[in-house]
């Protein structure tokens, strides 16, 4: 289907003689969602937000090392004022100000990314072949199996989360490791979910058929011929729920059962600079922006990649393309003709948006 | 009469389901070396006589079924067991502090839902208005915000200025409802927003791709032909069908909220049973912990059921069996 309307959108490139010329090329489906997404300007920002973060979390040692001023390190001289609170932004060389110790809050944000980015990344990542795992299994076998994973994946996703984290933390004391654990726990089952309802359906296809007449095991139809067309749907999942496990581990580290003090993370900052919020504004919201950019970059990201896994979004763009081109062309020639075509695409557009 | 046969067979399983969260949170704690908790309560400077004898006080010296078998008749009889530390009883203590907690329940769940569903209804009407597309940043920035920097934002630029101007409406803390209804309304505002938002902004999304996938249906398309109001179109035929899945998620959801209102009652210091067993962990008192898992499990299994009877009335191809 999206190859189709690739090609119709080919044939109107050629109609008008702009054609890059030679024999239209089939492109994989991998191909053209990264042509759509690229044409996406929210996702592309989103993708550059995250890539920037990334690169800041990894480098926060070396421009620790810039600013000579260690994670851990306070300065009750430089970083406090007289009445011993933080100080604000741009004050004796803290770029961001200090927080309540007089630490450099800018080093101290980006090893807060540090733990964000590797809880959200690791847990989604572990979380996703589990749920792949379990999803392929009940959707494929059915039966029995399906029923018991199925009950057991509703009993996680109605399970409160926190109450869990809580008994956690009472029992192991609090750490990152019961963070990490605990996400992927409540993670997966949604995956699970979704990746189950996706493996019905594409069993019943012919060449799942034609493959088991062939003699293929069950763990070759599911890896060979089912999981590679899980891939697009998993992907989209994955990435909207980093921006989720980022929120978990903040919220976790917010209640004191996370990350604890004096290692930064973005909940334990924000939970100390509630104390302090009538004197130094910026150590609530700096934390704060900084967690919200990263979800809000994740959220975008994820939403961009299934409008572009969308086969329905590629007319949508083709009609935007078309429009603009037109318009560009009627300013310069005057086309009646062109106008009508205008109105048409429009026309077009608006009924596939009511659609969608 | 189908109806109670259904209500016994979901109680009876309601009460499996709370039995095995018991039991696992049970068993789970006592991964936790007894010497470690005794020696806790018993402070630093205690000798290993008077923490020997702190473990015999709370009877952590007695095999492990024995234990089992005493919490699982006090559970029955409606004991949740006793305080490590004052050995006052967790039901009293969560008895007390579940005002807090039912007031943010209620309140917040009303006003998620009012405004989630508003919210949804009006954009997927106007799909592609400016208030859609307004309330679609909105939405997306409300799944990308964790509640406690709502509810941190509300306190530090809402509460705090009114408050120093004099205006002491808004206030932190909580005041039962038997305190009078205005600053009943003024410590709970707050908190009921915070909670309201990340949920509201789920169903709003959930609400408008519902709606919207809805209204492009065919019987729709009849129903407007033959000449219905399009409020009639949009209630009658379009909504109701539509929020159908949008109730089943809410089942799912009644769990995410008790994780919302131990975060909500810890930022504005609501004192509610949340917020009473953070404070345990921190203390390692564990009955307060165990109390706590079997109240959200209970609650978890009653909002359940009343989902689904609330499906089953809504959605008349459903029937209860």
């Amino acid at each position: 289907m999206s190859i189709s309307t690739e090609l119709e959108f080919d044939a109107h490139l050629a109609e008008e003689g702009q054609s890059s010329g030679g024999p239209v090329q089939g492109r994989t489906q991998w191909q053209l969602t990264w042509r759509r997404l690229r044409s996406d300007r929210v996702s592309m920002i989103a993708l550059a937000v995250i890539v920037i973060m990334v690169l800041l979390a990894i480098f926060a040692p070396a421009i620790a090392a810039l600013t000579h001023h260690p994670v851990n390190m306070a300065y009750p001289v430089n970083g406090e004022n007289e009445d011993g609170n933080p100080v604000p932004p741009g004050t004796n060389g803290f770029l961001l100000g200090t927080d309540s110790t007089g630490r450099d809050l800018l080093v101290r944000v980006l090893y807060g990314a540090r733990i964000s980015l590797f809880v959200g990344i690791v847990t989604t990542l572990i979380a996703t072949v589990l749920g792949v795992a379990v999803g392929l299994m009940a959707g494929y076998f059915g039966g029995i199996i399906d029923t018991v994973l199925a009950r057991f994946t509703d009993a996680v996703l109605a399970f409160p989360y926190i109450v869990l984290a809580l008994a956690l933390a009472a029992v192991f004391g609090p750490s990152l490791t019961i963070i990490v654990v605990m996400i992927t726990f409540f993670s997966w089952a949604g995956i699970a979910r979704i990746v189950r309802g996706q493996t019905l359906s594409i069993k019943e296809k012919e060449y799942i058929e034609a493959a088991r007449s062939l003699g293929a095991g069950p763990f070759r139809i599911m890896f060979f011929d089912i999981l590679p067309n899980l891939l697009a749907p998993v992907l989209v999942i994955g990435t909207l729920y980093i921006p989720n496990a980022v929120v978990f581990e903040a919220t976790l580290s917010y209640l004191g059962l996370g990350v604890q003090a004096p290692t930064p993370s973005w909940g334990n900052m924000l939970s100390d600079a509630q104390n302090f919020y009538q004197v130094a504004w910026w150590y609530l919201v700096i934390p704060a922006v900084a967690l919200l950019i990263t979800t809000l970059a994740f959220n975008l990201l994820g939403d961009g990649i299934r409008d572009a896994m969308d086969p329905r979004t590629e007319r949508l763009i083709a009609a935007r393309r078309m429009r603009r081109r037109l318009t560009r062309r009627n300013a310069r020639q005057g086309n009646k003709e062109a106008l009508s075509g205008l109105t048409a695409g429009g026309a077009a557009a608006a009924e596939t948006r009511k659609k969608g | 009469m189908a109806i109670v046969g259904y209500l016994i067979r979901r109680l009876l399983t309601g009460i499996i389901v709370v039995w095995l969260v018991a039991t696992i949170t049970f068993f789970l704690f006592f991964a936790r070396p007894v010497y470690t908790v005794a020696r806790q309560i018993s402070g630093h400077a205690a000798t290993p006589q008077v923490i020997q004898e702190a473990i015999n006080n709370l009877g952590l010296n007695q095999p492990i079924m024995t234990q089992y078998w005493h919490f699982l008749n006090n559970l029955v009889h409606g004991n949740l067991g006793y305080s490590y530390y004052t050995g006052e009883s967790v039901d009293t203590m969560l008895r007390q502090d579940l005002p807090p907690t039912i007031s943010l329940v209620i309140g917040g769940t009303i006003l998620w839902l009012i405004v989630g569903l508003a919210v949804g209804i009006i954009s997927a009407t106007r799909a592609r208005s400016v208030f859609d597309r307004v309330t679609s940043v909105g939405v997306l920035i409300g799944l990308s915000m964790p509640a406690f920097v709502i509810g941190e934002l509300l306190i530090g630029y809402v509460f705090q200025p009114l408050y120093s101007h004099g205006f002491h409406f808004f206030n932190t803390g909580y005041a039962g409802i038997t305190s009078g209804i205005e600053p009943f309304f003024g410590h709970m505002i707050l908190p009921w927003i915070t909670l309201a938002t990340i949920q509201a902004a789920v169903y709003t999304r959930l609400s408008r791709g519902q709606l919207l996938e809805t209204l492009g249906e065919d019987y729709i398309r009849t129903a407007r032909s033959k000449g219905l109001s399009e409020r009639r179109v949009i209630f009658r035929h379009g909504v109701r069908a539509a929020l159908t899945p949008v109730l089943s998620q809410l089942g799912v959801d009644m769990g995410q909220l008790l994780g919302g209102v131990v975060v909500v009652e810890t930022v504005f210091g609501l004192g509610g049973i949340g917020q009473v067993s953070v404070e345990a962990v921190d203390q390692d008192n564990l009955p307060v912990i165990i109390g706590f898992v079997i109240l959200a499990a209970i609650f978890v299994v009653i909002a359940n059921i009343v989902v689904d009877l609330l499906y089953a009335a809504l959605d008349p191809r459903v029937r209860i069996t």
